[in-house]
């Protein structure tokens, strides 16, 4: 009940935001170029579908705001997981977003003595700065765009996630992401590091019986723009491995994004996010709409 | 002696010659019909342009025409000499944004669009041009 509350109050915090931008409380231009908005990440940051990118979501510019929302819906053989979330860009340096995700075990949940169609869910409020370099105009340089973020998570489902031996129900991710666009190529390089302690993405909790300790995990993306509006790219990113109930593996994807205009991009993925809770490794359809300006 | 030198200078002037042509991205944006072209293009939408009008209102636009398309000659390795002023020096006084800047950038994009430039050319040329925000957007 107190974990509803909170990401109702956290959902309606970004939407009260969101609106004050729009109606002038700050400039808004979507000043920047398209499609160097990215889309948004699982986790609700400005980036891939998997990993964040030291690129500041939105289009607005230096001296503007930019803000989305998005939802993304991953269908793995035997378990669902959603996005639902909103997030932030302040003058092209500054980035605040917040995602709620579910997982539906379907009949899984049936296996695993949960009850069909039981649900994990995971609040997650993020923030991100932009350090130095500016991956677009630094064309003649080889320097990346260099961001530092931090993503604070909480599960529900204290009891269960204590029963597959997680340490904590919430946890604090850290990560340093560099992108860089190599305009004259047509693609987009980007690489983070991530210290968590986070099992399944901090759905299943924070440390386990196996490992109870912060790693360095890594995660990224390679883009080929293929027009102004089309992109086609991979990801991969590496996970903990902490609980001794069930393995857990290296999640990958490939992508196709569109942005229809600087307001609305769609991007279809396939993904695989490794083995999950006994069940085998999981694949499936990657649906997303991002929203915003 | 005479033979070799003739040949030293004969190489000389080949190898320049093959420097001059050697930028695929001038040949590849249609030598200076296509350069022509693009830059007409682009002046048309950015003296059309309301989001530009404060740029470009003032602007002599026979005056402008002609050092814009031996600038984006000269960017893309062409034989032209651009005589005119640095772009830092002339946009120094205009206290251009980012958002201007880019606005000026999707104009230039469409144009090379209308002139038929494929994509990947456009980047190459975009990719060449980028780094001038740091001496265009000076606020």
């Amino acid at each position: 009940m107190r974990q509803q509350r909170s990401h109702v109050y956290c959902a309606a915090i970004l939407v009260l935001g969101l609106a004050a931008v729009s109606h002038g409380a700050f400039a808004q231009d979507s000043g920047r170029l398209l499609a160097t908005a990215g889309v948004n990440q699982v986790e609700g940051a400005g980036g891939g579908g998997l990993t964040p990118w030291a690129l500041i979501t939105g289009y607005g510019s230096r001296d503007a705001v930019g803000g989305n929302v998005h939802g993304t819906y991953v269908g793995l053989n035997d378990f669902g997981l959603g996005s639902l979330g909103a997030a932030a860009g302040f003058y092209d340096r500054f980035e605040l977003s917040y995602a709620h995700e579910w997982f539906d075990t379907g009949s899984a949940g049936g296996r695993l003595g949960l009850g069909d169609g039981y649900q994990f869910h995971l609040d997650v409020a993020g923030a991100k700065l932009r350090l130095f370099g500016n991956a677009v105009y630094d064309q003649d340089s080889w320097l990346p765009q260099i961001a530092v973020g931090v993503q604070a998570k909480a599960a529900d489902r204290h009891a269960v996630l204590k029963a597959v031996g997680a340490a904590s129900p919430d946890g604090l991710d850290f990560y340093i992401a560099a992108t860089k666009l190599l305009l004259a190529e047509s693609l987009l390089l980007n690489a983070t590091v991530r210290a968590t302690k986070a099992n399944q993405f901090g759905l299943l909790g924070f440390g386990g019986d196996r490992h109870n300790v912060y790693s360095a995990q890594f995660e990224g993306s390679a883009a080929y723009l293929l027009s102004r509006r089309f992109a086609l790219g991979a990801e991969v990113r590496t996970k903990p491995d902490n609980l001794g109930f069930a393995r857990e593996g290296t999640a990958y994807d490939a992508f196709a994004a569109y942005f229809l205009s600087k307001n609305v991009s769609a991007t279809l993925a396939f993904v695989s996010l490794g083995p999950i809770a006994r069940q085998g490794i999981q694949t499936g359809p990657y649906f997303s709409l991002q929203v915003g300006f | 002696m005479r033979p070799s030198i003739r040949i030293a200078a004969a190489v000389l002037f080949i190898s320049c010659r093959t420097a001059f042509a050697a930028d695929p991205l001038f040949t590849d944006l249609g030598g200076e019909p296509g350069i022509k072209r693009i830059s007409s293009n682009a002046l048309d939408l950015y003296f059309s342009d309301p989001r530009l009008a404060k740029d470009f209102d003032n602007i002599n636009r026979r005056f402008l025409e002609p050092r814009f398309a031996a600038y984006l000659c000269h960017i893309a390795g062409g034989p032209c000499v651009y005589k005119g002023h640095t772009m830092k020096q002339s946009h120094q006084e205009l206290a251009i944004t980012e958002t201007r800047f880019n606005f000026v950038v999707e104009d230039l994009e469409r144009a090379m669009d209308r002139a038929g430039v494929p994509y990947h050319v456009q980047t190459r040329l975009l990719a060449r041009l980028a780094p001038l925000e740091r001496d265009i957007v000076t606020r």
